[in-house]
């Protein structure tokens, strides 16, 4: 009779060192709760345009079920290299600097394995988003945190970067406007961590994936910068801007080493990215600005309706200028950034995410997204607004 | 387009109830502005009308409804805009709209039954002097009135929490 096993000792290192997933967690609290309000969905609560959905649905019809090139639809990455060229002055060649990937996660994932060797310093900025510390240790190099902080409106500042920079520092993780704070950075601050960046001659890894999601202010890539496209990788995609979250398409631009590179481990991964979401993201380049628009619209008005909420409950909200997420202080609560989450589920039946699982910077926080309706918003409100009061008597 | 009067349009054109107060919450200024900007929209004529959109089929009222396509003879001197004047008096009249193509005008109308419909428009409209012609179709249902859906939609599940 043969053994029995453990299959536990077949697992690698590397993913036995990841920390516990906070979000995970959490997760398993909400899952089975019912009647509960959430703000705790990181996606629109809008549905992928109709326009966009047809163009899937005809392309399904005309048996468009084959693979595409490696690197995407030749179609779709010549509409985003004019869209960016349109966009921001860009000017980036679609045979050889754009791949599309599965989603923004698998273009992260492919972009850290393509830079970082074993040992390597990789900077996350923190609060943001879970993925970022995980794909740098599976790639092997560690992960060196810098902390943004309320006080300056979680901006990343060239004073705050320096002392984390070290002859073994290789890159640099950026994502703004940020998941969960929803901060923006401006140009001028921008132009100090490029001049640091030079000097360290370190590359940039830049999630964008909330791009077209700010309100009052335009964004600005950080591959826009003056010396930095070939020193940056973009990453983006169409989940957040054009409500395309299940379709899973993203993409990348960059220099063409770099994305021949993500090229490499792309192909002997996920080989291409869904036909169907590409026909899909070329009509959302084409047609797709108007009813993008209106949803960054309805947007802006939710996030006035929730900051204006959190400071008359007398949670302090920092005013995000970007993506979906207020990002209220409750750390005068004297409740853990958890036990004020746990126990606001428990209680309310408000679904919100502890801040630290972005990060021991977002401790004190929560993160709440305003992708749900304004009668959500205001049940939620009401339900935490009655939980702090609760708590000081 | 002022930013600001674009979003109390959008508003009021989803919610005419929507009030000063919510629309400042909303747009992140004052109460008072919104009020003196809706004001001026009003006078001006930009903001037309309030009203309500209603499924009179669940209250059991059957109203019966048309589209009418009519073709025009212009007499001398005179443009569409008496003809469409000289209709859209009439209370059974909903809206009355110029179109290309191989009709002149479309009326929808609207009647207590399909014979009040048929009696309005041989006797009303097909009477006029300028009408050449009419065609008139009787509306079975309707899914979509003025941008709302008329039957709950199905809900889409999202899970409670995502990244």
């Amino acid at each position: 009779m043969r053994p029995p096993c453990d299959p536990s000792k077949f697992i690698a290192e590397a993913v036995k060192s990841i920390p516990p997933s906070g979000i995970r967690r959490f997760f398993d609290l909400v899952s089975g709760l019912e009647d509960i309000i959430s703000l705790g969905v990181g996606e629109p609560d809008f549905i992928t345009p109709w326009h966009i959905r047809e163009m899937c649905i005809h392309s399904l019809e005309k048996g468009q079920t084959s693979y595409t090139s490696n690197s995407g639809l030749p179609e779709l990455r010549d509409e985003l290299t004019r869209t960016y060229y349109r966009r921001y002055g860009l000017d980036y060649n679609p045979a050889s600097e754009v791949l599309i990937t599965t989603g923004v996660s698998e273009a992260l994932d492919i972009a850290i394995r393509a830079v970082v060797n074993p040992g390597d310093e990789v900077i996350v900025v923190q609060p943001s988003y879970v993925a970022y510390v995980p794909s740098v240790i599976l790639a092997g190099g560690k992960p060196v945190i810098v902390s943004t902080h309320r006080e300056d409106d979680f901006s990343l500042t060239a004073e705050t970067l320096k002392p984390a920079i070290t002859s073994k520092t290789k890159a640099i993780v950026l994502n703004f406007p940020n998941n969960p704070t929803g901060a923006i950075m401006e140009q001028e601050g921008m132009e100090d961590i490029a001049d640091l960046v030079v000097e360290n001659d370190l590359f940039v890894i830049s999630d964008e994936v909330y791009e077209c999601l700010t309100y009052g202010g335009k964004h600005v890539p950080f591959s826009s910068l003056e010396g930095m496209k070939d020193r940056t990788v973009m990453l983006n995609g169409f989940s957040k801007a054009y409500a395309m979250t299940g379709l899973r398409l993203g993409f990348a631009m960059g220099a063409p080493d770099i994305i021949h590179s993500m090229m490499m481990i792309h192909q002997y991964s996920m080989l291409c990215a869904p036909i169907t979401a590409q026909i899909g993201a070329i009509e959302a380049l084409r047609n797709g600005k108007v009813e993008m628009e209106r949803m960054v619209r309805e947007y802006d008005r939710r996030r006035h309706f929730i900051v204006k909420g959190f400071n008359s409950i007398g949670l302090e909200c920092f005013n995000p200028k970007g993506a979906f997420y207020a990002f209220p202080y409750i750390g005068d609560t004297g409740l853990s950034s958890s036990d004020f989450a746990e126990r606001l589920l428990n209680e309310k039946r408000v679904v919100t995410i502890p801040g630290d699982v972005f990060g021991e910077a977002g401790e004190g926080f929560l993160r709440c997204a305003y992708a749900a309706s304004l009668d959500d918003l205001r049940k939620a409100i009401e339900g935490m607004g009655d939980f702090v009061d609760g708590l000081k008597r | 387009m002022d930013e600001i009067i674009r979003h109390i349009l959008e508003i009021l054109e989803n919610d005419a109830r929507t009030s000063p107060e919510e629309i400042a919450t909303l747009t992140g200024t004052s109460a008072q502005e919104i009020s003196q900007t809706i004001a001026k929209l009003e006078e001006t004529g930009v903001i037309r009308h309030y009203k309500t959109i209603v499924d009179w089929d669940l209250v059991g009222e059957n109203y019966v409804y048309a589209v009418i396509e009519l073709k025009v003879t212009l007499e001398r001197n005179q443009g569409y805009q008496v003809i469409a004047e000289r209709i859209y008096k009439f209370p059974e009249v909903r809206s009355v709209r110029l179109l290309s193509g191989n009709y002149d005008i479309s009326l929808t109308v609207r009647g207590k039954s399909m014979k009040d419909v048929a009696f309005f428009v041989a006797e009303k409209i097909a009477t006029l002097d300028q009408i050449q012609s009419t065609s008139t179709h009787f509306v079975l249902k309707t899914y979509k009135e003025d941008g709302v859906i008329l039957h709950e939609p199905e809900s889409i599940v999202r899970l409670p929490i995502t990244f």
